[in-house]
């Protein structure tokens, strides 16, 4: 008989994906990771890879396209009283404003339900739900749930934060509890820093080409070391985003200085008690890559793991390029892309959609006039959200067209034509491409 | 109690995408009509092809991407009873038992377009009628068959007011 692992839910721990080792928790010296150490202090039970727990939720988060089917399922559950409701936000995000009646009535039945039970309700045109989250509802220590699968984008805060599917976010808003499998996490350890040119989007898409697109699947990922520490709040969200990319249950960070400044003033203020993974603890693998000689990546269709560097990639014919999303429209990717097209028409026929993430970096960078050169150089602006990344609002390619987005999935058909293709690639690299109608390497106009 | 149907054979890594693209969703969000899109951006006429009963066969991280619940939803609602694949991506493992929809991690690589399949989800056997072999698959977890046996994550919550899972495992 073949020698299959344990299927992923057994409530049982494979030895043999530890390397053999001692089973933690036999012996006290054995450490804990961050995902080990939330999970066990929000269940009250020691929490080991592989345990089955029943977590209290911190942070439950629906959206326009997904809660309505929470909803539904809650419905299901019966007469529910919602006991935590403060603990609920709904965010409208994915179909803003609303391009079809069915989801107008979405939108509205959303509203109604959170003036009903007095849930947060983010409003239309407020901003995409992972960037949202990270200013307005999560804290380091915390667990947050959202019917997102890029949910895992807040990790960066020092949280443990999944995606889940409505009926889970349901039972979480009936009980304000969801159960979990304590993941494995594998530790990426990223020393160096980023040479100038390359971001952290590079840094994600070469990380996804090496685990693969499902590499980190049951598992959470710690990414750690020099390389993060250098980086911006923002270029770690784009990486944690991506997180599931390589099928990672979590993508965390530990908290440093630069999370509570950016906490104290862009996000959620008050104390952070930051949670770090012991010394000794347990990883299912140890992954270590110096980043300093990083190149310009680019994912190719149809896979976010078909990474290569840029340079293979170039002169690739682009037809339409998106820069920004939930994945790079904080305001220091709408900058990168600003230095590039500023004085500057973008290639004749290109459409350049911008994206920003939140209304709040939108007023930023029209305040320091990026949005000026961007609509200067061709740019359309769309309110944040979600709607040509997922194909149902907006920037449609045609067929047999090529786009270069900053965003997170390059599907088959996930801009709404299955005959398109979608390379991924940074917000430098997108605004490069909307100059010159093919890929090239934008160090070449970054000074 | 034995489920029985034919095998339609996919790849590795078919992602909620290619289950059905979201732009159908702006047109109806009917689950029975939305059904009839069922992988038709890899596979044209898909939905026609299955007769009630049938299983979705495919390779490793069946499921990836999206965390839309309308995937599986959508799967059952084709007439699909069950998926075997040899792994599952994790946030459409948790929908389909949410759901109700039964998932086999098995050895998939025995089985081809068109097989006849008996599948015993409690044994986790999978006898393949048409080769006449016999397929260890996983038996479910526990606590995955208690909530498939409940009729899924609504139904259980409506009965038990909440998660009880059992203690002292691992």
């Amino acid at each position: 008989m073949r020698n299959f692992p344990l299927p992923p839910w057994s409530g049982l721990i494979d030895s043999r994906e530890r390397g053999g080792g001692p089973a933690r928790g036999e012996l006290k010296i054995m450490g804990y990771t961050i995902a080990e150490k939330i999970l066990a202090e929000k269940s009250g039970v020691e929490a080991k890879a592989g345990h089955l727990v029943v977590a209290d939720i911190d942070v439950i988060m629906a959206h326009d396209s997904l809660g309505p089917m929470a909803l539904e399922a809650l419905a299901e559950m019966g007469d529910i009283a919602i006991p935590h409701p403060e603990r609920i936000c709904f965010m409208n995000d994915h179909l803003v404003p609303a391009p079809a009646r069915n989801y107008a009535q979405l939108q509205k039945q959303m509203r109604d339900f959170a003036r009903q039970w007095g849930i947060r309700q983010h409003a239309v045109g407020e901003g995409i739900c992972h960037q949202l989250l990270v200013e307005k509802e999560v804290r380091p220590g915390q667990i947050a749930i959202g019917t997102d699968s890029h949910t895992c984008m807040a990790g960066a805060l020092n949280a443990f934060a999944t995606g889940v599917g409505s009926t889970d976010v349901a039972a979480a808003m009936a009980t304000g509890q969801l159960w979990f499998k304590v993941p494995e996490t594998i530790k990426i350890l990223l020393q160096g820093t980023l040479p100038p040119g390359v971001f952290a989007k590079d840094l994600i898409l070469f990380l996804i080409g090496k685990l693969t697109e499902d590499g980190a699947n049951y598992q959470a990922v710690e990414l750690t070391g020099e390389t993060i520490s250098s980086l911006s709040m923002g270029s770690r969200f784009t990486i944690c985003n991506m997180g599931i990319e390589m099928g990672a249950k979590a993508a965390i960070m530990e908290a440093d200085e630069a999370t509570r400044r950016w906490l104290s003033k862009n996000g959620t203020p008050g104390p952070v008690k930051p949670v770090k993974p012991d010394a000794n603890a347990i990883y299912s693998r140890t992954l270590e890559y110096q980043v300093s000689k990083l190149e310009p990546q680019i994912a190719k269709p149809h896979k976010v793991d078909n990474t290569v560097p840029l340079k293979e990639a170039a002169g690739t014919p682009i037809h339409e390029v998106v820069i920004g999303t939930c994945t790079n429209g904080r305001l220091e990717d709408l900058e990168t892309a600003a230095a590039i097209l500023k004085g500057r028409r973008i290639a004749p026929d290109m459409r350049l959609i911008v994206i920003p993430a939140s209304r709040t970096i939108l007023l930023e960078a029209m305040e320091q006039g990026v949005m000026r050169t961007l609509v200067q150089a061709g740019a359309m602006v769309l309110a944040p959200g979600c709607g040509p990344c997922v194909g149902v609002h907006g920037g449609v390619p045609a067929d047999g067209e090529n786009v270069l987005s900053t965003a997170n999935r390059n599907f088959k058909g996930r801009m709404g034509n299955p005959n398109a293709n979608i390379f991924l690639g940074s917000p430098a690299a997108a605004a490069a491409a909307a100059l010159e109608g093919k890929i090239v390497d934008p160090r070449k106009y970054l000074g | 109690m034995d489920l029985k149907g034919k095998a339609h054979k996919f790849e590795d890594d078919i992602n909620t995408d290619y289950i059905m693209s979201s732009r159908h969703r702006t047109q109806t969000l009917d689950y029975t009509q939305l059904a009839k899109h069922l992988m038709e951006d890899i596979r044209p006429g898909f939905y026609s092809s299955v007769q009630a009963g049938d299983f979705i066969v495919a390779g490793k991280n069946f499921g990836c991407g999206s965390s839309r619940e309308y995937a599986p939803k959508i799967i059952k609602a084709g007439g699909i009873s069950a998926i075997l694949a040899k792994t599952f991506a994790r946030i459409f493992y948790r929908n389909a038992i949410n759901l109700g929809l039964p998932l086999v991690e098995c050895d998939t690589d025995q089985i081809s377009e068109g097989d006849v399949l008996r599948v015993n989800l409690v044994r986790g056997e999978v006898f393949n009628e048409t080769h006449g072999t016999s397929i260890q698959a996983q038996p479910m977890p526990e606590f995955m068959v208690t909530l498939l046996n409940e009729g899924g994550t609504a139904n259980f919550i409506r009965r038990h007011g909440k998660f009880q899972v059992p203690k002292g495992k691992g």
